[in-house]
This record gives structure tokens, C-alpha cells and sequence, in this order.
């Protein structure tokens, strides 16, 4: 175990093919199948977990000469926002030591902080890849739901995620962005494209409208606030202009987003019953009670805790009250949006409101650390693409600005991340 | 109210034991968390029409997982099958 604890499989896959990924290093998060090597998914029900298959993008990355280092940490099932919830321990923020790297693609974002990946993949469902690449001072990029193959990432909640690079600079980033872009016939949800990302990062914003709602930067620290404003400054200065848009949907975007999360999660995991993967238990009884056994077994309290939430709000009777208007929540932020984006070319807020948390300083709470997701969620419910780059720091560790896009229009944030380098 | 029963007719439905420990302290956070969850009340009707449509492909015969692939990761097995726990 290294001191950042950024891996919890180490590997040395090198490829036999030449392309724009050749020479580069990139650290794969372990809920990204690989062929041969385990996956766990950071649980204990998947340690012995070997695929016998590579995700899409898995293949996409040997295609493009990339040399995979290894699979590395995160929050159990991607169920977090400070990798603590792993069952292979926590990982070390390399900005900002003894405070968390974010989450829940922490082992990612800190592979890549510390030099010890140039590139990284990682998978965002409300904020998973932004979260942390802003927590540890580095590009993340969330694509608009259907541009990047799922096939081979083990689901959390299937509507919401898109797996995502994470690079030292926007360029890195769009380039591997450009790497793992694409249709795929084992994902019905991805769509054709020939565009070009790494080429978009020109740094020319001269003539950008950029939105700023003030529902995503009230709610945000004052020191965090204080370095956003400072990027926004240095954005106009070179030729973008920034005008106040509203977003009155993203009050109950984080209720929306965890229902919807929590109900596709009950429902995904209950694969997860000992039999075709899994511990081995001794556990006696009928099928019933063995598959209890294992699953007391082999996940965690927060996996736990969102597996019964999401079966209480799917439950006869709560269906309605919760899930249904979950969607109707899901659909009024897209609405807001769709309204925004008529005045604004790029949507601009803090990444996350607060710094990196101290470790183990939220695990006690877990509202407390679902409300911190309250900047990222929207984008997932809304399909949008959206990125994370550094945004200055404060006394306790980087902050990232977000720039939300228009569906498919990854090259405009790519853009305006590049101006704010 | 989320009291203990519902907790544990929660855990029965998903098929999640829990020892007592984690029943209390479910207990507890839920009725936090579902209280925020009821603000969902407050959201509007809007217009969902999306603009979607469906992706169709030949359906062809193609190569999937081997029998051996298939049961490589599990517990246990026997005679090609996965050996799962009696049914009723």
C-alpha cells in the first residue's frame, strides 16, 4: 500500500497496438471491468471478482497504446463523496494532506494528483469525477449521458452515470475524453459521433456568454466563493461576458437525484447474491436467508443504508410520493436548463461548495455528506455534459469550477476550461 | 415515523440482514432522511417530453461468454451449473 492509497490493484497492462494514448499511463476505476484482473468495486462482495470481459472503454484505452497502472480506490459501489466508504480503506488527498480526495472516484483523482497515473478514468453519478478531480486540484470531465460506452461499468444507478477522464489539464482530459467517446453496440444508450475534443481546448473565450445562477453559489463557502469569483474575473478579462441565470429546480435536485439513485441502486444490486459471484458463506437456511447472509457479509453500512432507503421509496404505497415525483423533480431541472442555456453558452458554479472535508469527518452524518453533492447532481439529472478545473485554493485545499453544457456540446466547457487554467 | 419494525421489514423486502446496531441507527437517520425527501412535494408539474428514440440493431448470433467464463467467479458449482441454496 502506497501512502496515498490511490490503488487497490496494482497492474501492468501494456498495449500492443500505437496511438494517441501511446507512452501514457492510466489508472481505471475498479468498477470498470478488465479482462483477468479483479474488480471489486471497492466491496468486499467483489474481492475475488475477476471479469471475464473488458469494459468498452477498457478496450478503447489498449487501442489507443495506453499502458493501465493499476485499479484504483473508491467509495463502495461509487456510493460516496470521500472514498472513506471502501472496504480496501481510505486514500489520501495529495493536495491536501489528512483531508479526503472526494469521491467517489478518489483513487482516480488522487492517482493522477500524486504523478502516479498521467491519465485516469473514473465514473460520475451525481458528481463521482468532478468531485474529486476538484477536492484534488485537477481536470474531471462529466459527458453528456450516451457519449461514452457503460458496457463493462457494474451499474449503480444506470439513468444517471457516464464514465469520465480525469487529467492534469483540460486538454489531457479531452484527449482522453476523445479516446473512450463513441457508439457502442453493447450500450444502446450511446450515440455516433465523430467530433474532437483535445483541439477544442484553444483557450478562446472572446465573445462566451458564461451563466451564473445564484441558487449554485449562495449556498457555497465564502472562501470558495471568493476564488470562483476570481476565475469568473480572469474569464471576462479575456472577452466572456457573465449574466445572472436561474435555476429554481436545483432546490430539490439533491432529493431528486438520491431517490432516483438509491431506487435504481436497490434494483441493481440485487445481483449481488452469493451465487454467481461473492463470499462464500457457510450460512444455513433456504434461498432466502443465504442471500441475507451474503449481503450482510459483503457490503457496507453506506451501500446498506442506500439499498433499504431505495426499497422503502420504490415500496408499495411510497412509489408515488417519492420516485414519481423524483421524476417530476428530474424533469423540471432539465426544463431549467433547456431555459438557461437561451441566454448563456456555459453554466458556471463552485464545483463543490465546501473544501476537501478532514477525513472521517462526515461519516457520522450522511445527510450532511449527501447535501454536498448539491452543485454536481444537477447535470446528472439533466444528461448535461459538464467539467471540473481548478479554481485557485483556499487554506484547506483546492477548489474546482464547473461548467455545465449543452447536451453533446462537450467542446464549448472544454473551451472555457481552457481559459481558466 | 420510521421506527425499528419498518426498518426491518425494509431489510426483509431487500433481503439485507442487519444486526441491532444497524437496525437503531437506520432508524434514526431515516426519518431525517425521508423528511428531506418530502420536500419533493413542492415540485411543480412540468412538461417531460423528451426527445428520444429507439436504437435498433440486426439481431444477430454472436460470440458471448464460455460456459467456464461464465462460472469462473462463483462460490461454487458443480457439473457446469451454478449451485445455489434450496429454493423454498
Amino acid at each position: 500500500m502506497s501512502e496515498t492509497n490511490a490503488f487497490i490493484t496494482r497492474t501492468d497492462i501494456e498495449s500492443d497496438d500505437s496511438g494517441p494514448l501511446d507512452g501514457q499511463t492510466v489508472a481505471v476505476k475498479d468498477n470498470i471491468s478488465t479482462k483477468g484482473v479483479r474488480t471489486t468495486c471497492g466491496s468486499a462482495m467483489l474481492e475475488e471478482y475477476v471479469p471475464p470481459y473488458d469494459a468498452t472503454v477498457v478496450s478503447k484505452l489498449k487501442d489507443a497504446g495506453a499502458t493501465i497502472v493499476g485499479k484504483t480506490n473508491m467509495d463502495e459501489f461509487g456510493m460516496g463523496t470521500t472514498t472513506e466508504t471502501s472496504a480496501f480503506g481510505a486514500t489520501e488527498n495529495p493536495a491536501a494532506p489528512g483531508r479526503v480526495p472526494g469521491g467517489s472516484s478518489g483513487g482516480s483523482a488522487a492517482a493522477v494528483a500524486a504523478g502516479e497515473a498521467d491519465l485516469a478514468l473514473g465514473s460520475d453519478t451525481g458528481g463521482s469525477v468532478r468531485c474529486p478531480a476538484a477536492f484534488c486540484g485537477v481536470v474531471g470531465i462529466k459527458p453528456t449521458y450516451g457519449l461514452v460506452s457503460r458496457y463493462g461499468l457494474v451499474a449503480y444507478a444506470n439513468s444517471l452515470e457516464q464514465i469520465g477522464p480525469i487529467a492534469p489539464t483540460v486538454e489531457s482530459a479531452a484527449q482522453l475524453l476523445e479516446v473512450i467517446a463513441g457508439d457502442d453496440s453493447h450500450d444502446a444508450t450511446t450515440r455516433e459521433t465523430d467530433a474532437t475534443y483535445a483541439d477544442a481546448a484553444d483557450g478562446d473565450v472572446d465573445g462566451l456568454t458564461v451563466g451564473v445562477p445564484t441558487e449554485l453559489v449562495d449556498g457555497a463557502d465564502d472562501a470558495v466563493v471568493e476564488q470562483f469569483e476570481a476565475t469568473l474575473d480572469s474569464l471576462c478579462e479575456q472577452g466572456a461576458e457573465t449574466v445572472e441565470v436561474s435555476l429554481p429546480s436545483v432546490e430539490t435536485a439533491v432529493q431528486a437525484y438520491y431517490v432516483i439513485a438509491m431506487s435504481e441502486a436497490s434494483s441493481n444490486l440485487a445481483r449481488f447474491d452469493g451465487v454467481r459471484y461473492g463470499p462464500d458463506t457457510e450460512a444455513e437456511g433456504n434461498w432466502n436467508d443465504s442471500f441475507a447472509a451474503v449481503r450482510e457479509e459483503g457490503f457496507g453500512e453506506e451501500v446498506k443504508r442506500r439499498i433499504l432507503l431505495g426499497t422503502y421509496a420504490l415500496s408499495a404505497g411510497y412509489h408515488d410520493k417519492y420516485y414519481k415525483k423524483a421524476q417530476d423533480a428530474r424533469a423540471w431541472v432539465r426544463q431549467d436548463f433547456a431555459e438557461a442555456f437561451e441566454s448563456a453558452d456555459v453554466i458556471a458554479s463552485p464545483t463543490m461548495p465546501v473544501a476537501p472535508f478532514e477525513r472521517g469527518e462526515s461519516l457520522d452524518d450522511p445527510l450532511q455528506m449527501y447535501l454536498a453533492d448539491a452543485n454536481t447532481v444537477p447535470a446528472n439529472l439533466a444528461n448535461l455534459p459538464a467539467i471540473s478545473v481548478p479554481a485557485g485554493e483556499t487554506e484547506e485545499g483546492p477548489v474546482g469550477l464547473q461548467l455545465v453544457g449543452e447536451a453533446f456540446d462537450e467542446r464549448t466547457i472544454i473551451r472555457t476550461a481552457s481559459a481558466a487554467e | 415515523m420510521v421506527d425499528h419494525d419498518a426498518v426491518t421489514h425494509v431489510a426483509s423486502l431487500a433481503r439485507v440482514n442487519l444486526d441491532d446496531e444497524e437496525v437503531e441507527q437506520f432508524a434514526a437517520q431515516f426519518d431525517d432522511i425521508l423528511s428531506y425527501f418530502e420536500t419533493l412535494d413542492s415540485v411543480p408539474e412540468v412538461e417531460s417530453d423528451e426527445e428520444l428514440e429507439n436504437v435498433f440493431r440486426p439481431d444477430e448470433v454472436c460470440d458471448g461468454l464460455t460456459q467456464e467464463e461464465a462460472l469462473q467467479n462463483a462460490p461454487e458449482t458443480e457439473d457446469g451449473y451454478f449451485e445455489g441454496p434450496t429454493v423454498s
